[in-house]
């Protein structure tokens, strides 16, 4: 690849990389919002009934929503880089067809388990898992193929298992701490004991992953593990492994605290047991307020880091090893035109979208209308 | 050949199981809206009973809609590649307008809809009704002038064989774009009208006679009567758009062969492409002539114009268009004679006689059966062309094997088919649940508090 001399690009030239940077960001907005939904989803059979209703309560308001920025992410890729969006999406047809599949299948199910009648709604709770893990699963494994240029054969099916697995775990992270934000008493406890489970299932994966990588991509070993690179991106990695740390011990401290104000409220308990209302005072969730969103936070600045890892590896081809962005892209005159309307119209979008999940604050509660 | 047509009909699956909810939503948004405000003004428990009901009936709709339209979506890039590598530079504004402008604004707000009403002040709650249903139909808007765009292309510039687009205005005001909106937003509404009228004369002939039901009646046929006439108007208006642009298209549906005068209304035929002759043909003499040249002496375009010398067909199949023309006309002659009718005694006693209700119930989906067939009437008709003129259909298609096409249409097909079913057992269970709830509350007083308090 020739040296790109970005002083002298003009200023056409730069549009392709604009619409990456779009892109990318609906794609890192999506990972994140609907990553949170999804793994809710996958976790959802794992609580009983009371749970469960109150675990889909809290993503019911957001998830159309959360899953228009994918539609915005691929049709971005559609419109600034029509022949790519041909080449990848083509070349993931299966694993395309299903993720669809699922994200119909979990869709769905928000609606039919509860307007529907009640004999099918076992159904359609197993219908809402089992489309957020296809869907989950099938994200990952196109993510894994991507990554290695989209080529066929057992080293690039046994990488892009590994990063589906990789993604799977995450999603169950990002909802899980979603949950300890939105959810109080038992169930909040055990949405911690499933994030510090999913913490571990990352770093194992991440760590199976990077062995894996010098096997199935020359490419990207050659960008991440050669000096002077290894110097540069040293600190995307090492940033990581401080955040999961910190993350685990967030994680364990509300654990611990949790733990000990329950210890009280049982002494509490035998002390006055008459005394109600202090009781149900006393029993209220130790970990809230600003603090319970700080594993959601440092969770969605890992999947920040993992994007800026990811892009670098890439940049600027928008099909690994074969298309650059701006062989890939759509007529400049066309790019502005829509960026124009972009914009105008994202910041409102922004606007409206932290106005609902405001109205939605606060812990979840049940869903009626 | 084999995969062409396995890709073809994926895509006619796919975009048929969709427009089955936006054409349900586009119109039942404003329809809420209306009911929203109806409440707001008044103290009549009926709006509020009749908002409650059918928002749940948009909520489901919308749904289906939102998981369907996300497959359409990434089909541009899996089976048709060749559309977006040729008109790319047209479409792609179009459809990421349609995101940024239309899919945000719903989604965004619908969640504030549903279940915002007591956390959120009237006012705003009526707002996100109302952006809602804007956000809706400007989808459509979008869409429709992609559609139309499709259909009579404009604005635009051939560069070694990719379209560069000229002029913005000329290609979303494309010739054809404002009968095909009108025509298609005036679908919407009765297929909502028709939704809404069959499924409050269900319940109402299941004896639930409060006061939500006999307003959603009235509504369904109201919009009924209105829009049933006017859409037979504006499809005449769109058919002579047709006319002058795609004229392949009208003699397909006239079922017309031969470039003539006095060109008879068929009202029944058996197309027949072999031969190229019509069998058993029933019509009305110089009735075609009449309607698209305004004088029975009037030329007509056949089918045989559309053979080259080599006999190469460039004009759509004949035989679905044919049929599907009739079955679209046949239905809106129905909706017009069935509302008229109904019409008068909802209006006069405010409930329908028991035989009226009954063919109400059996029209309640007659709105989708028409919207389809006319949506294969405009779009068969567009065929050979993906894009008229610009683009033909074969060239787009991408080289999947077509046991890869089979194995992903038969999945589509399976889970379509049982969505759809329990989507209409859903909204029958909804019903018959809704009027359980009413028989049980039917304590006058009781009653008015519980519904006076569930949206207070």
């Amino acid at each position: 690849m020739e040296h790109i001399n970005y002083m002298t690009l003009p200023w056409h030239d730069w549009l392709p990389i604009v619409f990456l940077g779009l892109m990318g960001l609906s794609a890192l907005i999506y990972v994140v919002l609907d990553g949170f939904d999804l793994g809710i989803g996958i976790l959802s059979p794992l609580v009983k009934r009371d749970d469960r209703d109150l675990m889909i309560a809290s993503i019911g308001p957001f998830w159309d929503a959360n899953e228009t920025w994918l539609v915005l992410a691929v049709g971005l890729l559609l419109v600034a880089f029509p022949t790519a969006h041909g080449a990848v999406l083509g070349a993931l047809y299966l694993p395309t067809t299903a993720m669809l599949i699922g994200l119909i299948l979990r869709g769905v199910a928000f609606e039919f388990r509860i307007k529907g009648p009640s004999k099918q709604r076992a159904f359609w709770d197993s219908s809402f898992f089992a489309g957020s893990l296809i869907a989950t699963v099938s994200q990952g494994y196109m993510l894994g193929y991507y990554i290695l240029g989209l080529p066929t054969g057992w080293t690039a099916f046994v990488f892009a298992s590994l990063v589906a697995l990789g993604v799977t775990s995450a999603y169950v992270l990002i909802g899980s701490c979603w949950l300890v934000a939105k959810s109080e008493n038992a169930l909040q406890r055990t949405a911690l004991r499933w994030a510090k489970k999913s913490v571990l299932g990352i770093a194992a994966t991440m760590a199976l992953i990077s062995a894996a990588t010098p096997l199935a991509s020359e490419r990207i070993f050659n960008i991440w593990f050669v000096w002077p690179n290894l110097m540069w991106l040293m600190p995307i990695p090492l940033l990581a492994v401080f955040i999961t740390w910190k993350l685990f011990q967030v994680l364990n401290t509300a654990t611990r605290e949790i733990n000990a104000k329950d210890a009280e409220t049982a002494a509490f308990v035998e002390v006055v047991e008459t005394n109600q209302a202090k009781l149900r005072d006393q029993s209220q969730c130790a970990f809230d307020g600003a603090r319970c969103w700080v594993p959601f936070s440092l969770t969605a600045t890992l999947f920040v880091l993992a994007f800026i890892g990811l892009a670098y590896s890439f940049f600027p081809f928008v099909v690994p090893e074969s298309l650059t962005i701006w062989e890939a892209a759509a007529s400049r005159d066309s790019l502005a035109i829509i960026l124009v309307g972009t914009c105008i119209t994202l910041p409102m979008i922004v606007g409206y979208s932290i106005f609902a999940y405001k109205v939605f604050g606060g812990k979840a509660t049940k869903l009626s209308y | 050949m084999e995969a062409l047509l396995l890709a073809r009909i994926q895509f006619a699956a796919n975009i048929s199981f969709h427009i089955l909810f936006p054409t349900i939503t586009i119109a039942l948004g404003w329809v809420l809206l209306y009911f929203r405000i109806r409440a707001n003004r008044s103290n009549d428990s009926g709006w509020i009973q009749a908002y409650q009901f059918w928002v749940k009936v948009f909520a489901l709709s919308f749904a289906m809609g939102v998981v369907s339209g996300i497959v359409m979506s990434f089909q541009f890039g899996t089976n048709w590649p060749g559309f977006m590598e040729t008109v790319g530079n047209i479409a792609g504004p179009l459809l990421g307008y349609e995101v940024l402008t239309a899919f945000f604004l719903e989604a965004g707000f619908l969640g504030i809809m549903l279940f915002g009403a007591t956390r959120v002040s009237q006012r705003i709650h009526t707002l996100a009704t109302f952006l809602v249903a804007f956000g809706t139909t400007l989808s459509a808007f979008w869409i429709l002038v992609l559609n139309s765009w499709m259909h009579t292309p404009a604005g635009f510039e051939m560069r070694d064989g990719v379209a560069y687009a000229t002029d913005w205005m000329a290609i979303i005001f494309n010739p054809s774009l404002p009968y095909r909106l009108t025509h298609t937003l005036i679908a919407s509404a009765l297929t909502t009208a028709f939704l809404l009228a069959g499924i409050s004369a269900l319940r109402w002939l299941w004896n639930d006679k409060t006061p939500g039901i006999r307003k959603s009646l009235k509504t369904g046929i109201l919009i009924a009567a209105i829009a049933a006439p006017t859409q037979m108007f504006v499809g005449d208006l769109h058919g002579l758009n047709t006319l002058e642009h795609q004229p392949a298209k009208i003699a397909a549906m006239e079922g017309n062969w031969e470039t003539q005068s006095h060109v008879p209304l068929l009202l029944f035929a058996i197309p027949d492409e072999e031969t190229r002759t019509n069998k058993f043909e029933i019509g009305i003499p110089s009735g075609a002539s009449l309607i698209l040249k305004h004088s029975p002496s009037g030329v007509v375009p056949g089918l045989n114009d559309f053979v080259t010398a080599d006999g190469d067909v460039q004009h759509p199949p004949v035989k679905p268009l044919f049929f599907a023309f009739r079955i679209m006309v046949g239905i809106g002659v129905l909706m017009i004679l069935v509302s008229w009718w109904t019409a008068p005694q909802v209006w006069r006693n405010n409930e329908p006689k028991r035989l009226n209700a009954m063919v109400l119930v059996a029209m309640t989906f007659s709105g989708w059966v028409a919207t389809l067939a006319g949506w294969y009437v405009t779009e068969i008709g567009r065929q050979p062309w993906l894009v008229t003129g610009v683009l033909d259909t074969a060239s787009a298609v991408a080289p999947h094997p077509a046991g890869l096409l089979g194995v992903s249409l038969a999945t589509y097909l399976l889970v379509y088919a049982a969505l759809l079913a329990a989507y209409i057992g859903t909204l029958f269970h909804l019903a018959k649940k809704t009027t359980k709830q009413a028989e049980r509350e039917l304590d006058p007083g009781q009653f008015k508090g519980a519904v006076a308090g569930a949206l207070s």
